[in-house]
């Protein structure tokens, strides 16, 4: 493999591995945030003690997600040189926006709350919790303007002396309508990841507890849990598929091809259908894909709303982008517009089964849990825990996709008007030119053992403290709790390394 | 000004928070197996100071490490130039760097999640080993672009691995671990109580003077055959008198005026460099082909709109970090640290 191959399986592998712990982070950080908010005006000791529990969770997900976000900043200047080059101007600014309005309150707060619990007013440490809570939204949104104007590129024109993208309207970078689409459905699949969380945890709890004749414990800790996690997969589960609708309309828009490329498209087609099951050889030609169970027009309806509009196809497509870029290979042929087709095709399939998969589970045990009630059902136990690993699937699928679905561009063209002309850049022209395959395998391989030992330990710590369970009491650490005590300076930290 | 050198001097900023504040946390780390050793003392005993020095800095190494990458994003903005070549060409030493942090972070946030003495032996190692590295490292490339690298007419680093670890680059590397170390004891003697203040402040009067020495040599070489200005002689004589304060400081067991000493030896350290190289921000060995603040640099635009953004966030993040350290103000003793709260892997699970 060259050194192009290499970089592009380090981004892939980082960005997937780096994209368990983010969305799990986006949405709990809230939820701890809405039950430490509970706690504190109701003064229920039930809430403390979720708080405390999920809290833990949330902090040992929180440092490898840090950890392996570092990654992708660096990895840009490293591997990709070349593109870093041609888009500094105008992706580095979302970028260090992000470091600067979102990053330093995540990191500061974050390290007050977890210290802070017997030195903060009990209302203070609250806007600790929901400083690192708006932050890490905060932190998305900058970070996916920056990979819609990879998507679409606007508020920026290419200056053909220095060869590179140039920024002329930051408020069009941050307004693309691309992320203003990406930016609540990346954050509502995060609430669904963070609400299955809660709620399968909750009810492996629950049931267990029925079981063993504790349904009081179970009613009055575990069930207001799974209640809490199962609304917000239910509003965040409308809210993915309502901004997955308003997506696919965008895409067809202004990435015609990657929605071809999903459908396994070859021939343009009015009322296009929509492919449940294809076979097929998807991955060099459209031609070969059989398609047996298809639902008709839906394609058509998804991208425009009207079930019989036309969908340009791959084979047009790439007619119409030879036309307009005239690109050839080292033997002049033709470049090639289209990504990969079976990689498209399945891990947009998988993206939306896994995500209406979660969300229809919330809906089923809402009604289980109806009016009060807990239940022993051991099948309920069991989806739960299974239900737990749906959303990160979802959203592994969805990154591969939309990333994948972009090929052969790193910095996609628009044949639509709001796009910018002449902005565009091949995935092969922003590698660095100066690394050797080798110093990528070095890292590639590195950086993959790596991330597979931390996999290991962080599962190992989210599996034990997951069944733990909720601490039987917890005491209110706060200084609000002890007006009389003097300040001792002996008295043991609340909570200490 | 040009907003191209607002925007270096920017960065240099960025660099001293970075430096100045996980120099620090890097030398606590680094300190954790030179001070926390057994020495004829009982194990439980060792296991509290350890935890001692680490909590010292508990609360805020996370925020501090935030600093590089406000600086490594605003480079990638400001310099997209300069964060191509530098981050290419210097990519094995940066990869080492990255991994040494990613090991140090999820090391000290798990660390006491798991009751057992072998996994705090790991996660000691993890952050000595994630503390020590970039120590070194940070200093290596940083003097690799004081002296000056192989570029091509394109801008790109052609220099190859080995051509970074030559002698000024490796005295450099010397030299930031050495101030680090120092920063790490006198910080550990300010913010601890009791017997793990007493061996911090004694390490911290052990390493002044050495580190004032190698320091100065570094500095003085640097300056010598390195340096485009003779006002950064300055910078030169602020580290030496700071340098000089601290052996002083140190020996009198002066915690708070000795953090404040090695504080500014690093801020002079780090106006000695980029003093050194302004215009350049990435000077090459054939002058033609340097990358300086004008080739490098983001559009008017871009830098006049980041300017914007950096003006009225800054001020509000030294606030609120300055915040945090005034909330963790009171210094901590083995008295104060809680009996450790972790699982172990092999407990069964329900209660």
């Amino acid at each position: 493999m060259d050194a192009l191959d290499l970089a592009r399986w380090q981004f892939g592998i980082t960005t997937v591995y780096h994209f368990i712990f983010v969305p799990l982070t986006i949405g709990l950080a809230p939820l701890v945030a809405i039950m430490q908010t509970i706690w504190v005006r109701t003064g229920h000791e039930r809430w403390l003690r979720l708080t405390k529990f999920f809290g833990k969770l949330l902090l040992i997900n929180f440092a490898i997600g840090v950890a392996t976000g570092i990654v992708q900043e660096f990895q840009f200047g490293m591997a990709w040189s070349e593109y870093s080059r041609f888009v500094g101007d105008v992706f580095g600014a979302p970028l260090a926006m992000e470091a600067l309005a979102a990053f330093f309150v995540e990191s500061t707060f974050l390290g007050l709350w977890i210290f802070g619990w017997d030195k903060l007013p009990k209302k203070i440490h609250l806007a600790c919790i929901w400083a690192v809570a708006i932050a890490t939204n905060l932190s998305a949104f900058f970070i996916l303007a920056a990979n819609s104007w990879m998507q679409h590129p606007v508020g920026a024109v290419f200056n053909m002396e220095t060869g590179r993208a140039e920024m002329v309207d930051i408020g069009k970078v941050l307004s693309n309508p691309t992320v203003l689409a990406a930016f609540p459905h990346t954050i509502s699949a995060a609430f669904l990841t963070a609400g299955t969380f809660v709620a399968g945890i909750a009810a492996w709890w629950m049931v267990k507890l029925v079981r063993a004749g504790q349904a009081d414990k179970a009613r009055d800790v575990y069930r207001p849990a799974v209640i809490l996690g199962l609304v917000a997969m239910l509003v965040s589960g409308v809210g993915v598929a309502v901004t997955g609708d308003w997506q696919a309309k965008l895409m067809f828009d202004q990435q015609p091809m990657k929605m071809a490329a999903a459908e396994g498209l070859c021939e343009s087609t009015d009322g296009a259908s929509f492919s449940i099951l294809a076979i097929g050889d998807l991955n060099n030609d459209c031609a070969g894909v059989r398609h047996l169970i298809e639902i008709p027009g839906l394609t058509s309806f998804l991208a425009t709303g009207d079930f019989s509009a036309p969908i340009k196809g791959v084979d047009d497509l790439q007619a119409q982008y030879e036309e307009k870029f005239g690109f050839t290979d080292e033997a002049g042929n033709p470049a090639s517009y289209s990504p990969n087709l079976a990689v498209t095709y399945w891990s947009f399939r998988l993206m939306i089964g896994f995500g209406v998969g979660s969300a229809a589970l919330a809906l089923l045990a809402l009604w289980f849990t109806r009016k009060g009630r807990v239940t022993d059902n051991p099948w309920f136990a069991r989806v739960g825990v299974w239900a737990l690993a749906t959303p990160f699937l979802a959203s592994a699928f969805g990154w591969i996709f939309t990333e994948m679905g972009r090929q052969p561009w790193v910095v996609a063209p628009n044949p639509n008007p709001s796009g910018v002309d002449g902005v565009w850049l091949f995935t092969a022209r922003g590698v660095s030119e100066v690394v050797t395959p080798t110093t990528v395998i070095i890292s590639l391989v590195g950086f993959t053992l790596l991330y597979g030992v931390l996999a290991v330990f962080w599962y190992r710590l989210m599996h034990r403290y997951a069944i733990e369970g909720v601490a039987d009491t917890e005491h209110d650490p706060s200084p609000d709790n002890r007006p009389d005590e003097p300040d001792a300076t002996d008295r043991p930290l609340s909570f200490a390394y | 000004m040009e907003l191209s050198t607002v925007w270096f001097l920017l960065i240099a900023v960025l660099w001293t928070g970075y430096l100045v504040l996980e120099g620090f946390d890097f030398g606590v780390g680094m300190l954790l197996g030179l001070l926390g050793r057994r020495g004829g003392r009982d194990a439980a005993a060792v296991e509290k100071d350890r935890r001692v020095m680490i909590n010292t800095i508990g609360p805020v190494w996370d925020g501090n490490e935030v600093w590089l990458l406000t600086a490594g994003g605003a480079t990638f903005a400001a310099f997209p130039e300069w964060y191509a070549t530098l981050f290419s060409g210097f990519y094995l030493p940066l990869f080492l760097i990255l991994v040494a942090l990613i090991v140090r972070i999820v090391a000290f946030e798990w660390r006491g999640k798991i009751n057992d003495d072998k996994w705090r032996a790991l996660a000691d190692r993890a952050i000595m080993f994630g503390s020590w590295l970039p120590s070194v490292l940070w200093g290596v490339a940083f003097a690799n672009i004081v002296r000056g690298v192989e570029l091509d007419v394109n801008h790109q680093y052609v220099g190859g691995f080995w051509a970074l670890l030559n002698p000024f680059a490796l005295l450099g590397g010397a030299t930031t671990a050495l101030l680090f170390l120092t920063h790490g004891a006198v910080f550990l003697a300010l913010k601890s109580d009791g017997d793990i203040r007493a061996r911090a402040g004694a390490a911290a009067e052990r390493l002044a003077p050495i580190t004032l020495v190698v320091a100065a040599a570094w500095a003085i070489w640097a300056q010598l055959a390195y340096s485009d200005a003779a006002w950064t002689w300055a910078a030169v004589a602020v580290a030496a008198v700071a340098l000089a304060v601290l052996v002083v400081t140190t020996r009198a067991r002066r915690e708070g005026q000795a953090f404040i000493a090695s504080a500014v030896t690093i801020l002079a350290a780090v106006v000695l460099i980029f003093g050194s190289l302004y215009p350049d921000v990435m000077p090459a060995f054939d002058p033609a082909n340097s990358l300086n603040v004008t080739n490098a640099s983001s559009t008017d635009y871009t830098l006049t709109v980041m300017t914007w953004v950096a003006v009225i966030l800054t001020p509000l993040v030294l606030v609120y970090q300055g915040w945090t350290y005034w909330v963790f103000r009171k210094r901590i003793s083995a008295a104060q640290i809680p009996d450790p709260v972790g699982l172990t892997f092999e407990q069964s699970g329900a209660k």
